[in-house]
């Protein structure tokens, strides 16, 4: 057994040993950030860029969050914008119809308070804080149904706040929207 | 030499009572939320059963534990009576009160806001002082350690302080700091409104002040866990320690990186832009390294007792462990943990994976495992350990306590394994109840259910704990020899000034806060628009 001040081979060896640890160490930490700024910088998931403000106490008079502003939208250049918001204890389209295989801008605020959402079954999931807006660009793959929880707890009617996200064809939405301004599927 | 032992002795009791209290709560929500309950109940006694339940594992458990373990460790590694003894009893006496008081409104259903407040909403003001007078108590252990530490260095300036006292002290500097997040954010956004004096808030900065704790006060859980490995581990098993180098290391690099990274939390928020989540991002990623290095050197310590006990062989060594000794058993168990939770951990660190599995159960899954299963199965050890120096009792129910810590294992595992499953599937965290009749939420039920049993394993097991220790109370007399702390195997001749002070570590600590946290803030505050009514809870609101 090595004495206290002795310093013996042995210590050289442990210290070798060690920081060979530290350098793999290193670099099992610079690869795992190294691929989370690659997939970052090539756009597959970013953050929202910047920060974007929504006055939760004048949404239903003015601005992008009127009601009859909400649910989902085609513009001229077939590019479809989904607009909504969360309140105690429900979203506002409760039910959202979006086409498949096309590039969707979500954009969504909170009327009260924290609330966010994710689609089940897609990696789809943000937050609404009151007083900014979600601006997020999502697709979905194929058409089909979801459920759409709010995964922020809101109140004591949060358990309760479950909305819907209704996926459709391409042609079958393009044709919704040609004949009606803004789509939900709201029955 | 433990002179205050009635002292720390009341900090642990006060602490596993607590635990004890918010165990049962714990199992219960398990259990209501899962298909097992079919009764109809008030889903505002659930949120007010996660407000107590996290409020009382999150605020109060652990700081007592580091509070009574600090105490420990500054009388038994620098040999001398602790400092500051009435103010030490002020602080614990801080933290008590100040418990009962944020605990009064949020069992009346005042507060229901859980224990991350979530402002706009804001209860009852006497649940945010409550918790204020318990972070308070606990600054003033944080001073007299400081306190402490800085007179035995200017008595024995020749001497490295001891690496347990160091490390403690690491911790007490984290703690500190890291308050000051969730400080600022009651004291200017939240206690305003709640007294009536505002009826507006930012809940934006709000959420960016509290991410500045969130993380960071995790570490501050795991130090007492990581000075036992280092410290403890070693001497009980009959070993060295591998590095005393690396272990000053791993804590100063907690200390520095642990702050700068709260915004992960805040990923999918809208009020914080890229640039500064991809900052939090990568020092997420640096915090895991003293993880890293903390594995190797408590391996490699295991394997010297190991080799010293007649351990051969690459792999044979783990067979020749003091397996029947608790503190070996529950070291490897929380390490076991470890790993899984901190692969958990690089998943939520990276943006994109993030967004799969935030604010699901998997979360929730993984900082239990964490937390409730890596960190506490440690306290456990540690109070194993210093229970005959505190009573002067033999503590010797070794079987209990190897049933106990396995149970702890198993419904650890048990519980967060479907967990954080069913967070893969999408479930949503922070719900009184599920519909499972739906077709998109049945495939969830069953998980939901092995994790409620799971929450009854580890209830078990913590009655066991409190047992053993009761036991303890009433064992034969027994003066313990000295409590002593791990040597390491090659004592370094000098030990750099770098890691025997913290100066220059402290001004990194707040240079990268004020680095990765002053651009959100200053551009938060400079937005007066995103100022919005609070909205009262509170049962007859």
């Amino acid at each position: 057994m090595a004495t206290e001040t002795d310093h013996s081979p042995g210590e050289a060896v442990a210290a070798r040993i060690e920081r060979r640890w530290a350098t793999l160490s290193i670099v099992i930490v610079g690869v795992l950030v190294g691929m989370a700024a690659f997939i970052g910088i090539h756009q597959a998931t970013m953050p929202q860029g910047r920060v974007e403000i929504a006055d939760p106490k004048t949404l239903h008079l003015s601005g992008e969050f009127t009601e009859s502003n909400l649910g989902s939208e085609m513009a001229a250049d077939g590019s479809v914008t989904v607009r909504a918001i969360g309140q105690q204890y429900s979203f506002t389209p409760q039910c959202i119809v979006v086409p498949a295989d096309t590039p969707i801008n979500l954009r969504a605020t909170s009327a009260d308070v924290v609330h966010g959402f994710l689609i089940e079954g897609t990696n789809i999931n943000t937050m609404l804080v009151p007083g900014y807006i979600t601006d997020l660009p999502v697709r979905f793959k194929a058409p089909g149904d979801h459920v759409m929880p709010c995964q922020e707890f809101c109140g004591i009617g949060h358990q309760g706040m479950w909305g819907k996200v209704k996926v459709v064809d391409k042609t079958a939405f393009r044709d919704m929207a040609a004949a009606k301004r803004r789509l939900t599927c709201v029955d | 030499m433990l002179t205050n032992k009635r002292l720390i002795l009341s900090h642990f009791w006060l602490a596993f009572i607590v635990f004890g209290a918010a165990l049962v709560l714990g199992a219960w929500q398990m259990f209501v939320r899962s298909p097992l309950n079919t009764w109809h109940f008030n889903p505002e006694f659930y949120y007010r059963s996660v407000t107590a339940h996290g409020s009382a594992m999150g605020y109060v458990f652990p700081t007592l534990i580091a509070m009574g373990f600090g105490y420990a460790i500054t009388e038994a590694s620098l040999g001398k009576e602790l400092v500051g003894r009435r103010w030490a009893w002020a602080g614990f006496f801080l933290v008590a009160v100040g418990a009962v008081v944020a605990m009064i409104p949020v069992s009346l259903g005042l507060a229901s806001v859980l224990y991350t407040f979530y402002p706009p909403m804001v209860g009852n003001p006497f649940y945010y002082i409550g918790v204020v007078m318990v972070v308070v108590g606990s600054w003033i252990w944080v001073a007299l350690m400081v306190i402490n530490f800085v007179i035995w260095k200017r008595d024995n300036p020749d001497k490295p302080v001891p690496l347990a006292m160091y490390a403690n002290v690491a911790g007490c500097l984290l703690w500190g700091w890291t308050a000051v997040g969730a400080a600022l954010e009651i004291l200017f956004l939240i206690l305003p409104v709640a007294l009536g004096l505002r009826s507006t808030i930012d809940a934006g900065l709000a959420r960016v002040f509290f991410s500045w704790t969130l993380h960071a006060i995790v570490y501050f859980w795991l130090i007492p866990t990581y000075i036992a490995y280092y410290t403890i581990f070693p001497r009980a098993i009959g070993g060295r320690l591998y590095s005393d180098a690396m272990a000053r290391i791993s804590f100063i690099l907690f200390v520095v990186v642990a702050m700068p990274i709260g915004v992960h939390h805040l990923f999918a928020d809208p009020q914080v832009g890229a640039g500064i989540k991809f900052m939090h991002s990568v020092f997420t990623g640096l915090v895991a390294l003293p993880t890293l290095l903390t594995v190797f050197t408590i391996c490699a310590s295991a394997e010297i007792a190991s080799r010293l006990r007649g351990g051969q062989g690459a792999f044979g060594w783990i067979r020749s462990l003091p397996w029947s000794n608790p503190i070996m058993l529950a070291t490897a168990l929380s390490l076991v943990m470890l790993g899984f939770g901190g692969a958990g951990g690089l998943i939520n660190m990276s943006y994109q994976l993030d967004a799969t599995v935030h604010n699901t159960q998997w979360i929730t899954g993984h900082f239990h495992l964490i937390f409730g299963g890596a960190i506490v199965i440690m306290y456990f050890a540690i109070a194993y350990d210093l229970w005959p120096h505190l009573t002067g009792r033999a503590l010797d129910s070794f079987g209990m306590m190897r049933t106990q810590l396995w149970l702890w294992f198993i419904g650890m595992i048990v519980t967060t394994f479907p967990w954080h499953y069913v967070g893969i599937l999408g479930m949503p965290r922070r719900m009184a109840f599920y519909d499972y009749a739906n077709p998109a939420i049945a495939p969830q039920a069953f998980s939901v259910t092995m994790s409620a049993i799971g929450g009854f394993i580890l209830l078990l097991s913590g009655v066991l704990f409190l047992l053993v220790l009761i036991r303890g109370q009433f064992g034969a007399r027994d003066e313990a020899a000295a409590y002593r702390f791990a040597v390491p195997l090659h004592m370094p001749a000098r030990i750099p000034v770098a890691l025997n002070s913290f100066g220059l570590w402290l001004a990194l600590m707040v240079g990268l806060t004020v680095v990765n946290y002053g651009f959100p803030i200053a551009q938060l505050m400079a937005l007066s628009e995103t100022n919005v009514p609070a909205v009262y809870v509170g049962a007859g609101r």
